[in-house]
């Protein structure tokens, strides 16, 4: 069966400017429960790979330079 | 590379005690078995990362369950568990646990973390359950992982994170002989030789789907899908009464809790949409849920917590806990609602289902060390079926677990396994990324966790739960023959969907075995709707055997703290009663 991919809306953001993953830190990468935040291949920042949020917030609270934003994801909002 | 591409490998390492889980009992049964023997080697194995892990990924409001000197005594606090759990106790790991957790509350602030005193020094226990006085703030709460992790590097415990534990290995003589577990960005397969196991994977909270349709807006941590139930019972572990799910009062939507631990003792309640109360007391009890459930339907929600008649300042201070510990999310959440405490209720509702004995009493079967039916195989938190034993109960048994798990360790030599074991949960495991064609794990999760919603949620009726295990059945086929995972992470997902799988047939198999009701909530059962205690006076027993799901019955030990007949129905008086 062929597959189709599934358009959401991610609750964790990442402010490129502020984030340093390009320098090398994976903070929020390492820390997440559910393992959905990556550094793209593309930009060399932190985003959401996967929506499977548990909005809990390590990954903002860890941050070492706020570049992240837990939001509740939508369908709960 | 392109995102967690698979790699094919399989390594093998040893150690004397393998603790599988970093969360809350799994952090302190790796340092005191470490403490134990300091020469011997204690890996931690993690599949996310042990400082965030777990249900208190960010911290914890205060301990639910203290038994603190002057204030309670080890007697009322086992009576008072008997009591709410329907009698369906043994007592000896209940008052073991009552008689050891003042000792690790006393380690756990010697680790930094501080527990509210009051102005003559004392510690400030507060009244939530029924009868006695167990509840503790914690100011700093949400320094309790970085707390614990500080200890363990200080230790010296070996953390491998990002492996997920798979399946157990044991000795033809059926003694544990390790773990086969994968990395979860990789899919590199990983075989941990251990003289001592010890899971603490926490609860099965990825088992019902919560009413948002949100897969991962659960109660418990998300990344708690049961795996520690489902190895357990594929190592031929007994696991108990897990007819008695979880299901929790909860913030409508957010499902998290709205907290009346936290807020009660303040002087907020649960109130229906006139603003009355309807029942006695907020303690998690499956008679209070049911309480709940019955309000929900009767036409009198909402239910709400309601908190709006206090004080500005007592408001701001219940405020500045809710939104900073355990589910710090809460804020944004009633934000983006418009919804201030100061002017309006907590609309609440019910939980999804679950395995957990850290509000209920379904779990891998231990005796009073943490030990299950599998020598060297231990258990301890959420997953271990002491009953509601909360965050303090996971930090105080994880330690009795894994003080005794090294005293195994340190008499035993390596059981040894048989290679063929490796090979075939390798293959088990790879299968979903050896097909190019198939179903994603997501589209079986839903499906799996939506048929549990519709057939497994109380009310329980017996023919609901035959056509649901009919469901589920062909769900496993296409679980097992159609599945696919494309990567690494998606593989991770497909690993979980199989412990979801099997927690939702055991959770049939098991209330379909209970031929009574009991529990409220937690296990209703319309075609038995009466309590029977001459014939389900009892433990049961969920195992594997010869390949096929059995239960059987098991007697409650006797009591050591004695209940007399008037008190035996405490809890079931849950609903107020109207006044003359």
């Amino acid at each position: 069966m062929p597959l189709a991919s599934y358009q959401t809306s991610v609750p964790v953001v990442v402010d490129d400017a502020k984030c340093i993953a390009d320098k090398g830190c994976t903070v929020c990468v390492d820390v997440c429960p559910l393992d959905v935040l990556r550094i793209s291949d593309m930009t060399n920042k932190a985003y959401m790979a996967y929506d499977e949020c548990w909005y809990c917030m390590p990954c903002e609270a860890d941050c070492p330079t706020g570049a992240v934003t837990v939001n509740i994801p939508y369908l709960l909002r | 590379m392109s995102l967690d591409q698979i790699v094919d490998g399989l390594s093998e390492v040893s150690c004397d005690v393998l603790v599988i889980g970093g969360g809350t009992a799994g952090p302190m049964a790796a340092l005191k078995a470490k403490l134990k023997n300091p020469k011997a080697n204690v890996v931690l194995l993690e599949k996310a990362n042990v400082k965030r892990s777990g249900a208190i990924s960010m911290g914890m409001d205060g301990l639910n369950n203290a038994v603190i000197p002057g204030y309670a005594t080890p007697e009322q606090y086992t009576k008072e568990i008997t009591i709410a759990n329907d009698g369906i106790v043994d007592q000896k790991a209940v008052y073991k646990y009552a008689q050891n957790c003042f000792g690790i509350i006393e380690e756990l602030d010697s680790f930094g973390i501080r527990f509210l005193k009051n102005e003559n020094g004392d510690y400030a226990v507060k009244k939530v359950h029924h009868i006695g006085t167990y509840v503790l703030p914690m100011p700093n709460g949400e320094t309790v992982k970085k707390a614990l992790y500080r200890q363990l590097r200080r230790a010296r415990i070996l953390i491998s994170n990002r492996y997920m534990a798979t399946r157990l290995l044991k000795s033809a003589d059926g003694r544990i002989a390790g773990a086969v577990s994968v990395n979860t960005r990789t899919a590199e397969m990983l075989v941990i030789k251990a003289k001592a196991v010890i899971l603490c994977m926490g609860a099965a909270g990825r088992l019902g789907l919560p009413t948002s349709g949100y897969m991962f807006g659960t109660y418990e941590n998300a990344a708690n899908s049961g795996d520690g139930y489902a190895m357990a019972y594929h190592a031929g572990a007994a696991l108990a009464n897990l007819e008695c799910f979880q299901i929790n009062p909860l913030i409508k939507d957010y499902n998290g809790p709205a907290c009346a631990y936290v807020a009660g003792p303040f002087g907020a309640y649960t109130a229906n949409n006139e603003g009355s109360r309807f029942i006695e007391c907020d303690y998690w009890s499956g008679q209070m849920m049911l309480e709940f459930y019955n309000e929900l339907l009767s036409g009198k929600g909402p239910v709400f917590l309601q908190l709006k008649h206090l004080h500005p300042d007592t408001i701001s201070e219940i405020e500045s806990t809710l939104h900073k510990v355990e589910r710090p999310t809460r804020g944004l959440f009633q934000q983006g609602r418009g919804v201030d405490y100061r002017s309006e209720s907590i609309e609440m509702h019910i939980s999804e289902i679950g395995f957990c004995s850290g509000h209920s009493a379904s779990g891998v079967f231990v005796d009073d060390n943490a030990r299950t039916t599998v020598p060297g195989l231990y258990a301890a938190g959420d997953m271990a079926s002491v009953p509601h034993n909360y965050m303090l109960g996971a930090f105080t048994n994880g330690a009795v677990a894994g003080i005794d798990a090294m005293e195994f360790a340190d008499s035993h030599d390596f059981a040894k396994f048989d290679a063929a074991d490796v090979a075939m949960e390798r293959d088990r495991v790879m299968a979903p990324t050896k097909r190019e064609d198939g179903i994603p794990p997501n589209q079986i999760e839903y499906k799996t966790r939506r048929l549990v919603n519709d057939y497994l949620q109380p009310p329980k009726v017996t023919r609901k739960y035959e056509l649901g295990m009919r469901r589920l059945a062909e769900a496993r086929e296409d679980m097992q023959e159609r599945m696919i995972a494309r990567n690494a992470h998606e593989l991770l997902r497909a690993l979980e969907v199989q412990s979801i799988m099997d927690c939702a047939d055991m959770a049939a198999h098991a209330s379909l075995y209970r031929e009574e009701s009991r529990w409220g909530l937690y296990h209703w059962r319309t075609d038995f709707p009466e309590k029977d205690n001459e014939n389900w006076f009892c433990h049961t027993l969920l195992s594997k055997q010869n390949g096929k799901m059995t239960s059987e019955k098991r007697a409650v030990e006797p009591y050591v703290v004695p209940i007399a007949d008037d008190e035996k129905d405490l809890y079931d008086k849950q609903r107020i009663r109207a006044t003359a």
